[in-house]
């Protein structure tokens, strides 16, 4: 089964740049990801640009309407993701719990319906 | 005609003793078969209706649960082929050409100790985790698990439906867990049972003791699929000793008994010997956890000279290790208040009013500890909080009666 893992962080909880946090978060980062690879798991995977970046649509009645900033007013922003391919959620569970943000965020675990649009 | 249905009622009869003793038996090995839980339930009832005409004409057959476990199958590729979805035709194709194997005696494997984890998996909802374990392992009817959460019943048939479709949705496998997710995934499992055991408390007294027998009966039952295991045997050994005292909780207007008053006569001292065996047992494999503690804990309750207070404070310190909660910090604070602390208590438990304040016990001992230092007005505000907060006639007779005796 192929699993997305939807990485949220609160911005103010996670670590600033240049910090040491910071950089143990960036190792565990690569670890996560050498571990999915390794393991021929890793279907894709990227980080989002920070909420400040994010423009939301919405059609109504036809008519275009972009906002900005994020559609959902919580203190958790989607920050990143990961698509794997794991024979079933108890595994799923296991890659979610080496994403570091997992310490002061939430990794939500998502199957995929797999009709694959982009076709490749 | 007469023959026709007296045929019924045996039939009916021979398939109710089937569903109470075997239906989590043949629901594990249904499931094992389809990969599909929502499937096997369908299924299931499928061939119990068709049991009910069959053996109503010819009898129940000489291995009952090999027909209803190939008839559920027969029934399950027919649900498939009729439905309007590919995807569900080709699990049709897939289980018609699996190998068929015979099922006509009687020693269906049991898959349960698959079944049990499935049905306690942690990424479904607690509440969903019990009435899918007492639905599918214990054979509960619908209508009676609607009952002890006090829901009406289609809501608690749409919250099994739910839950049976997420476990196919999101993968939940159906599996015994890998060794190193065994004693987390236990935990929850234990916790479930525990769960079962306690929901029958809030309910009335014929549902209470109904209830305390599925949760022993699930731990025996987990006890047998995987013995040796000491948490599972402190589990069970918990329930037995707490159950043992069942009888002398209550006096006969129905309120609530303290343990120091209890008439030791009413005691079930087959199931206390039990209890304390398998603690024995489970504390000699060196392997403590919270269950095992949890058990010596009410042992330490039972003895000649009555409860053994510096003990199970001790307890409560190595259950504290494994289990950092407020309600462990609480029962802690209780037994030093008992062992003689009640000062120190008090200044423990003041500070879990943020996090207990909705917990009815909290309020009770609070009220207790308040009362013995002589805050005579606190301490009726407690006791006030704790009965509004109370659940059942026993406790709110008890806390009243408490209440009563420090007014006076």
């Amino acid at each position: 089964m192929q699993y997305m893992l939807l990485i949220y962080a609160d911005p103010q909880r996670e670590p600033k740049y240049g910090t040491p946090e910071h950089e143990a978060m960036m190792s565990s980062y690569f670890a996560a990801n050498r571990q999915m690879k390794a393991d021929g798991v890793l279907v894709a995977g990227e980080a989002l640009k920070s909420i400040d970046t994010a423009t939301s649509l919405r059609l109504n009645r036809g008519k275009v309407e972009t906002m900005d900033g994020p559609f959902a007013e919580t203190r958790e922003h989607l920050g990143g993701y990961y698509v794997i391919e794991v024979p079933d959620l108890d595994a799923a569970l296991r890659y979610a719990a080496l994403i570091p943000t997992a310490a002061y965020g939430t990794v939500e675990v998502r199957p995929l319906m797999t009709f694959n649009p982009a076709g490749n | 005609m007469m023959q026709a249905a007296s045929g019924a009622v045996a039939a009916t009869r021979a398939l109710e003793g089937l569903m109470r003793n075997d239906r989590g038996r043949l629901m594990a090995a249904l499931i094992a078969r389809l990969g599909n839980f929502q499937l096997a339930e369908e299924a299931l009832q499928d061939a119990m209706l068709s049991a009910v005409g069959h053996w109503g004409r010819n009898g129940v057959p000489a291995a009952p649960l090999g027909w209803l476990l190939q008839t559920a199958y027969r029934k399950a590729i027919d649900r498939l082929r009729q439905s309007k979805s590919e995807g569900r035709k080709v699990d049709a194709l897939r289980l018609l050409t699996a190998e068929t194997r015979e099922d006509d005696a009687n020693d269906i494997p049991d898959e349960r100790l698959r079944l049990i984890f499935t049905c306690c998996h942690p990424a479904l909802e607690p509440k969903s985790q019990v009435a899918l374990t007492l639905r599918t392992i214990c054979g509960l009817s619908t209508h009676d698990i609607a009952a002890v959460f006090l829901d009406a019943e289609p809501t608690m048939g749409q919250r099994l439906s739910r839950a049976r479709a997420k476990i196919t949705a999101a993968g939940i496998p159906y599996s015994v867990p890998e060794p190193q997710d065994w004693a987390e995934r236990l935990q929850a499992v234990l916790a479930v049972i525990y769960l079962v055991f306690t929901s029958g408390y809030a309910g009335t007294a014929e549902n209470r003791k109904n209830l305390a027998a599925e949760a022993i009966f699930l731990a025996r039952l987990l006890d047998s699929l995987r013995p040796a295991d000491p948490e599972i045997e402190g589990c069970l050994a918990l329930l037995l000793i707490t159950h043992a005292r069942h009888d002398a909780r209550e006096d006969h207007t129905g309120a609530a008994v303290p343990l120091p008053a209890q008439d030791r006569s009413r005691w079930d001292r087959a199931l206390i010997a039990e209890g304390l065996g398998l603690l024995d047992r489970a504390m000699n494999r060196r392997l403590p956890g919270p269950y095992q503690i949890k058990a010596a804990i009410a042992a330490c309750h039972i003895g000649e000279n009555g409860s053994d207070w510096p003990q199970i404070v001790l307890l409560y310190d190595s259950l504290l290790r494994f289990e950092p909660t407020p309600v462990v910090r609480l029962h802690r604070a209780v037994a030093l208040a008992e062992a003689g602390r009640p000062d120190t208590a008090l200044a423990l438990i003041m500070p879990l009013q943020a996090e207990l304040g909705a917990y009815q016990p909290f309020h009770a001992a609070l009220a207790e500890l308040l009362a013995r230092s002589g805050r005579k007005a606190e301490a009726l505000a407690a006791y006030e909080r704790a009965i509004a907060l109370a659940t059942n006639e026993a406790d709110i007779g008890f806390l009243k009666a408490r209440a009563q005796a420090v007014r006076e």
